[in-house]
């Protein structure tokens, strides 16, 4: 990561100071109308892997560590919001209070592991862990094998909503992303979040400035894995179904990609990065397997010849932060 | 036949060859990531796509050329070695400076197209691979009986492991070797021509893949998503044995094949996910591996 003096100092005017505030109001402002324009469901479903990835971008981005497990938090917590939905009774937002906390409790066992080791081996170890987790799902009883979880019923928010009808799941859909969205913002930008980017920039040097690193990369890789889950139950709930496809390898590399394509490290990269990848698989799906070629040939362009990513490229441009 | 702890001796033994069978595999692959991590510092994720690739070339070998199993034994790798080395030239090339996280994104890349290209070409579904004729037939040993060809697979695999053990760590080409994983301008400075050792060695650590496609042709099917769940298993025999040591490769990778294959007797419903339960024990007790050292 390259040092820049901070443009904000030089050239103090509304849009550079006021960058990721307009980029906020703009986004909020598209994902209002988005749903008049086109397919809510298409929406919803991509704001939840927006989050995913915004949630998976605090540890890349903010803190340096590749898990290349996400899939075992978005995963989970699909499966345990789905099947509290429909064996259970339970309505929604209880249901998705289960699955986050699923996919928490994961994070927090998944995470005390694989900090003890560094760089190359973290990624190997959550993509390890996925895995396990990956055979369990594939085991269980619970989350029907190949066929998943389907029909799951999308239920009464508060018992006064309901569900059922698009607009008010995309409403509710909305509130869910954008909470989520904020939240990682005001991570990144306390003290906490303070520490979590000199952990990524030198960790020996955290290390000898008293900072108990490995208690920090585990907060934020529980925040990570919770703010996943949260992504996982909620797409549960909205696509009414839970599958092997959430849990397996494949999503871990999907939502890296997304990630990357948006530009780690960045506020709004991840959720153009998702967007991005969605619409793409919707439009190649009738070309069948070329999509997994031009998924591995945008990641070897991506790393090649734009690491920043579209939103980092713009970013870097203009000099303002996003 | 005898019985041991309540199981009868022809399972747990076939099933004890069996795990050496996937141990060979496991030692095989985790030996050439750690050969390629120790040059180039990239893990190198497209490994198992290019154990896929061996197998699909000796495939290819087979049905134009009607060449069999020996000769594609040689060719295969030799070609798959050959893209490794264009893979590394064109594109790894660029990472070393960077961090090494994105030798691993690229190289994941990569992985996805050659699996995409092969399910475009090949289908999901497996081909069959034949036996080679002179290791048809096996032998019965009194207690199991043992198939020739697997027999071979597991000699054939110990004597290349070893082979490249006793190269990099006991002759002038693996002392250069290691001394350019240490400190690779000094190493130049003393003439030698350390980029393309590097070349070379991803080459051959791409081969090494390529080869055990090969050989695993015959025993699973030849299919494009052969590599992609192996390779996952073979990065936890890593984490667990650790890529400072190719000996420590070598004995984790058959010793967590036993393993997995024990468990398959006594409880089976473990063994997909044992080598990870193995993992996250070693992670607690000892973090840096069986035999690595710590960072």
């Amino acid at each position: 990561m390259e040092h820049v003096a901070d443009p904000l100092v030089k050239k103090p005017s509304v849009l550079r100071s006021q960058s990721e505030t307009i980029g906020f109001v703009i986004m909020t402002a598209a994902l209002v109308v988005a749903p008049f324009v086109t397919y809510p469901l298409f929406l919803m479903q991509a704001m939840c892997f927006a989050l995913f990835a915004c949630a998976f971008n605090l540890l890349i981005g903010y803190v340096g560590l590749l898990s290349f497990g996400h899939a075992l938090y978005f995963g989970w917590a699909s499966y345990l919001s789905a099947y509290s939905a429909k064996a259970w009774g339970f309505p929604p937002e209880l249901a998705i209070l289960t699955g986050t906390a699923t996919a928490a409790l994961c994070g927090l066992v998944a995470g005390s592991l694989a900090i003890r080791r560094q760089g190359i081996y973290f990624a190997m170890i959550t993509l390890a862990l996925a895995q396990m987790m990956y055979f369990f799902a594939l085991q269980a009883k619970f989350t029907g094998g190949e066929d998943g979880i389907q029909a799951v019923p999308r239920g009464v928010l508060f018992g006064l909503i309901n569900l059922k009808n698009e607009m008010s799941m995309y409403a509710v859909v909305l509130v869910i992303f954008l909470g989520g969205f904020m939240f990682i913002y005001r991570i990144i930008h306390s003290p906490f979040g303070e520490v979590l980017k000199a952990i990524r920039e030198n960790e020996a040097r955290a290390i000898s400035l008293g900072y108990k690193t490995d208690r920090y990369k585990l907060v934020a890789f529980v925040l990570s894995a919770t703010l996943a889950g949260v992504a996982g139950a909620t797409k549960a709930i909205v696509l009414q179904l839970a599958s092997l496809t959430d849990v397996n390898w494949p999503m871990s590399g999907e939502v890296v990609l997304m990630t990357l394509v948006g530009g780690l490290g960045t506020i709004f990269g991840p959720v153009v990065g998702a967007f991005a990848i969605l619409v793409m698989q919707f439009k190649l799906a009738p070309i069948g397997e070329w999509v997994l070629v031009i998924q591995g040939a945008i990641f070897v362009s991506c790393v090649l010849l734009f690491r920043r990513g579209v939103i980092g490229e713009i970013a870097n441009k203009l000099h303002i932060r996003l | 036949m005898f019985e041991i702890f309540g199981i009868p001796s022809t399972a747990l033994f076939g099933q004890l060859l069996i795990g050496l069978i996937n141990g060979s595999f496991y030692a095989l692959l985790s030996l050439g990531l750690a050969v390629i991590f120790g040059m180039l510092n990239i893990i190198n994720f497209s490994h198992g796509a290019q154990y896929m690739m061996g197998a699909f070339t000796a495939y290819l070998i087979l049905k134009y050329s009607g060449l069999g199993y020996w000769p594609a034994l040689i060719i295969a790798p030799i070609i798959v070695g050959f893209t490794g080395i264009i893979v590394e030239r064109l594109f790894l090339q660029r990472l070393y400076k960077l961090d090494h996280l994105y030798g691993l994104l690229l190289t994941f890349g990569l992985a996805l197209i050659f699996e995409g290209v092969a399910r475009n070409y090949f289908g999901s579904a497996g081909l069959p691979y034949t036996v080679p004729e002179s290791l048809r037939g096996g032998q019965n040993l009194g207690f199991m009986f043992l198939p020739n060809y697997r027999a071979w697979v597991i000699a054939a695999s110990l004597v290349i492991c070893i082979g490249t053990w006793f190269v990099i760590e006991r002759t002038r080409l693996g002392a250069y070797l290691r001394a350019a994983t240490e400190n690779p301008t000094l190493v130049r400075a003393f003439g030698i021509n350390v980029p393309r050792m590097i070349t070379l060695t991803y080459g051959f650590g791409v081969s090494l893949a390529a080869f055990a496609g090969v050989m695993a042709a015959p025993i699973y099917n030849v299919s494009p998503q052969m590599g992609s769940e192996l390779i996952i298993v073979v990065f936890a025999v890593v984490v667990i044995g650790g890529m400072g040591s190719i000996l420590g490769a070598i004995v984790t990778g058959f010793g967590l094949g036993v393993v997995e294959g024990l468990t398959k007797v006594f409880f089976p419903e473990a063994s997909n996910t044992v080598v990870f339960v193995i993992m996250a024990i070693v992670l607690l007790v000892r973090p840096a591996g069986l035999f690595g050292r710590r960072a």
